[in-house]
C-alpha cells in the first residue's frame, strides 16, 4: 500500500460534500490536502498547540436527526440546533432574518462564501469545506434592527464522530444583530469544527458570544472570519468555559474606514485542559478602532496560549490598536503562552500591548481574610473579579448571569 | 529653521551619507575564497593553532553542513553567498610590535578618523583598547596595568596559545557550536576576537574596550569574544563598530559569550555602526551575531546596545539565569533609516529561583526601513519567584517605515511575575506643541523628545561610551538631534 499521509488517512472516513460554495473551493480544499499534513510544534502558527491527539483519533461523519441536545436555550428567540453538523432544529420564523441552509441558497449568496479564507493554507478550512453536509446563510435585512438573541446550539454527540459545519453571516447596511453560539459536547472523541464568516456593511453591528463548553474527551476548533465595512461594528467575546482541547482562530478584516472592532475572551482552565486564542486583526483602512482583552485563570496541569496579531497596512493611518492579555497562574503544573504581536507600517497611529503573567495579590486575600472571609470564599471572590471584566463586556443580561453560574458550579466558587 | 518639520527631517535622513566611509589602504593577507575543511585547516595553521582548535573548528563545520539558513526573522535580503567569501584577512605585517612608535603610521591614522587615537586614550581616558583592524589584534594598551591585577584582556587567538585551559573550559559553553546556523559558521571559521578574564574578587579598574573594524572588501569579519568574570568579579566591556562605505554586502557573523560566575558582574555594552548601505538600499553589512550570557548564583550580567548602522541586522544578546537570585538586563535603541532592516530583541532564561530580568527596547524607524522587536521571556518550571519586566517602544518617523513587535512569554511557574508592555506610535503631536509653546523650535523640540526616548537606555552607557553614543544617534539622525 502507498504512503498516505497523516491527514489522508485521518479524512478516510469522512463523506464528501456536495455543497460547493465556489466552483474552485472543492478542488482547492482536495488539494490543500493531498499537499499539507497536520502542522507540527514547529510551524509558527502551531507552537503551543500540539495536534498529535486529534491526529490519532478515526472519527466518522454520524448523522442524527434526532434532537439528542440536552442543554436549554438560554432565552426563546430564534433557536438553530446543529448537531455532530446536521441541523436538527431549525428557527421560528424572525422578521428581518432570513435563514436558509446552504442547499436552498442561491448562487450569488454561494458565491459570497469563503472570500477571505486562504484555503491553500490552512488543512483545517479545508477539512470543513470539503466534508461540511450541511450549512447555514443567516441574511439580515437592511436597517433591520433584530429583537434579543439569535442562537446557534452547537452539539457534538456519540462516539469518534467529525462534526464541521459552515456558516455565513451577512450583515447588511445599517442593520444590528446578536448572536449567540454555544457549543457543546456529549459522549467521547469528538471533533468539532465550526466555521463561521461575518460579512458586516456600511453602519451595520453585529455582537457574538461564543460558549464554549464542550467535554473532557472532545477536541474544538472554532474559525471565525469578519470582513468589516465602512462604519461597523463588531464584537466578539469567547469564553471558553469547559473542554479538553479547544483552539479559537479569529481573523479579522477591517476594509472600511471608521469601524469599530471588540475582541474579548475569558478562560478558566483546569485540569488537562488545553485552550489557544489566536487573532489577527488587519487594519487595511484608516481611522479605525480595534481592543482586544484576553484573561485566564489557569488551574491543575492545564496549557493556555493567546497569540494575538495586529496589522496595520500602509496608509491605514489614524488607527487606535489595543491589545492585552493577563493571566493568573493557581498551580504549580499550569502554564501560559502568551504572544502580543504587532505589526505597523503606517505611522500616525496609536498601537500598544500589554501581557501579564502572575498570581492572586496575597495582600488583597489577606484584606478580605482579615474582614472574615474564608480563605477559599476570599480567593474565589478575588478570581470572580478577576474574570468579571470580561464578562460584563457582555450585552445581555441573561448571557452574564448564565456565564457566572456556570463558572460558580464548575469552579466551585462561593457565591 | 524655524520651519524645520518633520517632512524636513524625512528628508535630511534620506540624503544623508555615512561618515565614517573610507578605505585604509594596508597590504592585506588574504586566503582563497571559498570554504571547506582546507580552508579551515589553512585559518588554523596560519594562526598557529594547537590541535584541540582545528577540531573543534572541523566539528562546528560539519555541524554546519547539515544546517540551513534561518528564514523565521522579519527581514529580506539576498543570501550571502558562503563560497565566495574569503573567510581570513589578516594585515601583514607579521611582526609583533614591540612600542606604540612602530604601529603602520596608516593605521594610527585610521584610528584618528575613528576618534580613538590612542594616545590619547591612553593619557587621558584610562581605556584599554584593543584593536582589531580586521582580523588579527594589533595594538593592546594598559596591558601591564591589567595583569598586575590578574586580569588577561587579550586577543583570541593569543588567548588559545597562551590560556589553553580557560578556553578549552568556557568556549563553547554558552554557545555551543550547534546553536543556530550563524554560530556554528563562526566556530568554524572565526578568525579572531577578544578574550576577556577577571580572577576572583577583582574588580576591573577600566572600562575594556575592543574596537572592530571591518577593512577589506570582500571579507567576512568573524569575530569571537570571551568574557569571564570568576567568583566576585567585576567587568565593563564596550565594543564599538564603524566600517568603510562598500557597495558590496558584507557579512559579520561574531560569537559573543559571557560567563558570570558567582557573585560576579559584566556589564557589555555595544554602539554597532557600521555601514548601513546608501539610501537606495545599495550595499552596507549583514550584520547576524549570537551572544549570549550565563549567569551563576547571584550574579548579573547587563547588555546595552545602540545599533544605527548595518543593512541587516539580527541579533539577540540573551542571559540564561540559571543561578539562584540572578539578574539579566537588556536596555537597546536601535535606529533603522533608509532600507535597513532590524530583527532585534533578547532572550531571557530564567531557571534558578528569585531570578530578574529587565528588558528595555526603544525602536526608531525613519525613511523605508523595518525595525523589529522579538524577545523570549521564558519562566521554566523550577524557576520560584521569578520576575520580568519588559517594555519596547517603538518610535516612527515618516509614513513608509515599519516597527514590528513580537514578544514570546512562556510561563510554566506559578509564582512568577512577568510584565510586558509595547508601544507604538510617531512623535506626539501634543508633545511637540507643548515644547513650541515654550518658545523651541521644531527641530528642537523633536531633538528634546528624541533624546528623552532614549535617555532611558543611552543612561545606562558608561561614560566614555555615552559620549560617541549619542554622537551617532545624531549622525544617524541628523537634522533632529543635536
Amino acid at each position: 500500500m502507498e504512503n498516505i499521509s497523516k491527514i489522508q488517512a485521518f479524512a478516510s472516513k469522512f463523506k464528501e460534500t456536495n455543497l460547493a460554495f465556489t466552483p474552485t473551493s472543492i478542488a482547492d480544499a482536495k488539494n490543500t490536502l493531498l499537499h499539507l499534513d497536520f502542522p507540527t510544534t514547529k510551524t509558527e502558527f502551531w507552537k503551543y498547540t500540539r495536534l498529535a491527539k486529534l491526529a490519532q483519533l478515526r472519527l466518522n461523519q454520524e448523522k442524527i436527526r434526532e434532537n439528542e441536545q440536552v442543554v436549554a436555550p438560554l432565552t426563546d428567540n430564534g433557536i438553530v440546533r446543529i448537531t455532530n453538523g446536521y441541523i436538527t432544529s431549525f428557527s421560528k420564523e424572525i422578521a428581518g432574518l432570513t435563514i436558509t441552509p446552504f442547499s436552498k441558497c442561491s448562487e450569488q449568496q454561494l458565491s459570497l462564501i469563503g472570500k477571505k479564507a486562504d484555503l491553500k493554507q490552512n488543512i483545517f478550512l479545508a477539512l470543513n469545506t470539503l466534508y461540511s453536509q450541511e450549512g447555514l446563510f443567516i441574511e439580515v435585512e437592511e436597517n433591520a434592527q433584530i429583537e434579543g438573541v439569535f442562537q446557534l446550539l452547537f452539539h457534538a454527540h456519540g462516539e469518534n464522530c467529525f462534526a464541521p459545519f459552515r456558516v455565513f453571516i451577512h450583515v447588511k447596511k445599517g442593520s444590528a444583530f446578536k448572536l449567540i453560539q454555544q457549543f457543546t459536547a456529549s459522549g467521547e472523541h469528538l471533533f468539532s469544527l465550526p466555521i463561521v464568516e461575518y460579512l458586516v456593511e456600511e453602519n451595520a453591528r453585529i455582537s457574538c458570544d461564543k460558549l464554549q463548553m464542550e467535554n473532557a474527551s472532545s477536541f474544538l476548533l472554532c474559525e471565525d472570519y469578519s470582513i468589516q465595512k465602512r462604519n461597523s461594528t463588531v464584537l466578539l467575546n469567547t469564553f471558553s468555559i469547559s473542554g479538553a482541547w479547544v483552539r479559537n482562530n479569529s481573523s479579522f478584516l477591517i476594509e472600511g474606514e471608521n469601524c469599530e472592532t471588540n475582541l474579548n475572551g475569558a478562560y478558566l482552565l483546569k485540569d488537562l485542559q488545553h485552550l489557544d486564542n489566536h487573532t489577527i486583526v488587519d487594519h487595511i483602512a484608516p481611522h479605525c478602532n480595534s481592543n482586544e482583552l484576553y484573561k485566564g485563570i489557569l488551574s491543575g496541569k492545564s496549557t493556555g496560549v493567546f497569540n494575538g496579531k495586529v496589522f496595520v497596512r500602509p496608509n491605514a493611518q489614524k488607527i487606535s490598536a489595543f491589545q492585552s492579555n493577563a493571566n493568573v497562574l493557581l498551580s504549580d503544573d499550569a502554564s501560559v503562552n502568551s504572544k502580543p504581536e504587532l505589526e505597523i507600517y503606517a505611522n500616525d497611529v496609536k498601537c500598544s500591548h500589554g501581557s501579564t503573567t502572575g498570581q492572586l495579590d496575597e495582600n488583597a486575600v489577606f484584606y478580605l481574610r482579615a474582614r472574615g472571609l474564608s480563605e477559599k470564599s476570599a480567593r474565589s471572590l478575588i478570581t470572580q473579579a478577576f474574570i468579571a471584566e470580561v464578562v460584563d463586556k457582555v450585552e445581555q443580561k441573561e448571557v452574564r448571569d448564565f456565564i457566572k453560574n456556570k463558572l460558580v458550579e464548575l469552579h466551585d466558587w462561593t457565591n | 529653521m524655524s520651519n524645520y518639520t518633520e517632512t524636513d527631517l524625512e528628508k535630511d535622513l534620506q540624503d544623508q551619507e555615512y561618515k565614517y566611509g573610507f578605505v585604509t589602504n594596508i597590504e592585506s593577507d588574504k586566503i582563497p575564497v571559498g570554504l571547506n575543511e582546507d580552508i579551515i585547516r589553512l585559518i588554523s595553521s596560519k594562526k598557529e593553532e594547537p590541535n584541540w582548535m582545528l577540531d573543534y573548528r572541523l566539528k562546528a563545520f560539519a555541524v554546519w553542513q547539515t544546517m540551513t539558513e534561518p528564514e523565521w526573522g522579519h527581514v529580506h535580503y539576498e543570501k550571502p553567498k558562503f563560497d565566495e567569501i574569503a573567510y581570513y584577512s589578516a594585515p601583514k605585517q607579521s611582526k609583533k610590535y614591540e612600542s606604540w612608535e612602530d604601529v603602520d603610521p596608516e593605521m594610527k591614522a585610521t584610528m584618528k578618523k575613528l576618534g580613538i587615537s590612542m594616545e590619547e586614550q591612553m593619557r587621558l581616558t584610562g581605556v584599554a583598547v584593543d584593536f582589531v583592524m580586521d582580523s588579527v589584534s594589533v595594538a593592546t594598551s594598559f596591558k601591564s596595568k591589567l595583569s598586575e591585577l590578574g586580569i588577561i584582556f587579550c586577543s583570541f587567538s593569543e588567548a588559545v596559545k597562551e590560556h589553553p585551559e580557560l578556553v578549552q573550559k568556557y568556549m563553547g559553553t554558552v554557545i555551543p557550536t550547534s546553536d543556530n546556523f550563524y554560530a556554528a559558521l563562526n566556530s568554524a571559521v572565526f578568525t579572531d576576537g577578544s578574550f576577556c578574564y577577571i580572577p576572583k574578587g577583582v574588580r576591573c579598574p577600566m572600562e575594556l574596550s575592543t574596537y572592530f573594524r571591518i577593512n577589506e572588501g570582500g571579507t567576512g569579519q568573524f569575530e569571537r569574544t570571551l568574557v569571564i568574570a570568576d567568583e566576585g568579579a567585576y567587568v565593563s566591556y564596550l565594543e564599538g563598530c564603524t566600517a568603510p562605505q562598500r557597495d558590496e554586502n558584507q557579512l559579520h557573523a561574531a560569537v559573543v559569550e559571557l560567563i558570570a560566575l558567582e557573585n560576579a558582574e559584566i556589564k557589555y555594552s555595544t554602539v554597532q555602526n557600521w555601514y548601513p548601505g546608501d539610501k537606495n538600499g545599495l550595499g552596507g553589512i549583514y550584520n547576524f551575531v549570537t551572544k549570549r550570557g550565563i549567569c551563576e548564583r547571584k550574579s548579573k550580567i547587563s547588555w546595552t546596545q545602540v545599533e544605527t548602522g548595518s543593512a541587516v541586522t539580527w541579533k539577540y544578546p540573551s542571559c540564561i539565569l540559571k543561578g539562584d537570585y540572578s539578574i539579566g538586563e537588556f536596555y537597546s535603541v536601535a535606529v533603522t533609516n533608509n532600507y535597513q532592516q532590524a530583527d532585534t530583541g533578547t532572550k531571557m532564561i530564567h531557571l534558578g529561583k528569585n531570578t530578574k530580568s529587565t528588558i528595555i527596547s526603544k525602536g526608531i524607524s525613519a525613511g523605508k526601513s523595518q525595525n523589529s522587536y522579538r524577545g523570549l521571556v521564558q519562566i521554566h518550571k523550577n524557576a520560584k519567584n521569578a520576575r520580568n519586566f519588559s517594555q519596547c517602544d517603538s518610535l516612527l518617523m515618516g509614513d513608509t517605515c515599519g516597527a514590528h513587535t513580537f514578544p514570546y512569554i512562556e510561563c510554566k511557574n506559578p509564582s512568577a511575575k512577568i510584565e510586558h508592555e509595547a508601544t507604538t506610535s510617531k512623535i506626539g503631536e501634543d508633545q511637540l506643541f507643548y515644547c513650541k509653546q515654550r518658545g523651541l523650535s521644531e527641530e528642537k523640540a523633536i531633538s528634546l523628545i528624541v533624546n528623552g526616548y532614549c535617555k532611558e537606555v543611552l543612561n545606562q552607557l558608561p561614560m566614555e561610551f555615552a559620549v560617541e553614543a549619542q554622537k551617532l544617534l545624531a549622525i544617524s539622525l541628523e537634522g533632529s538631534v543635536g
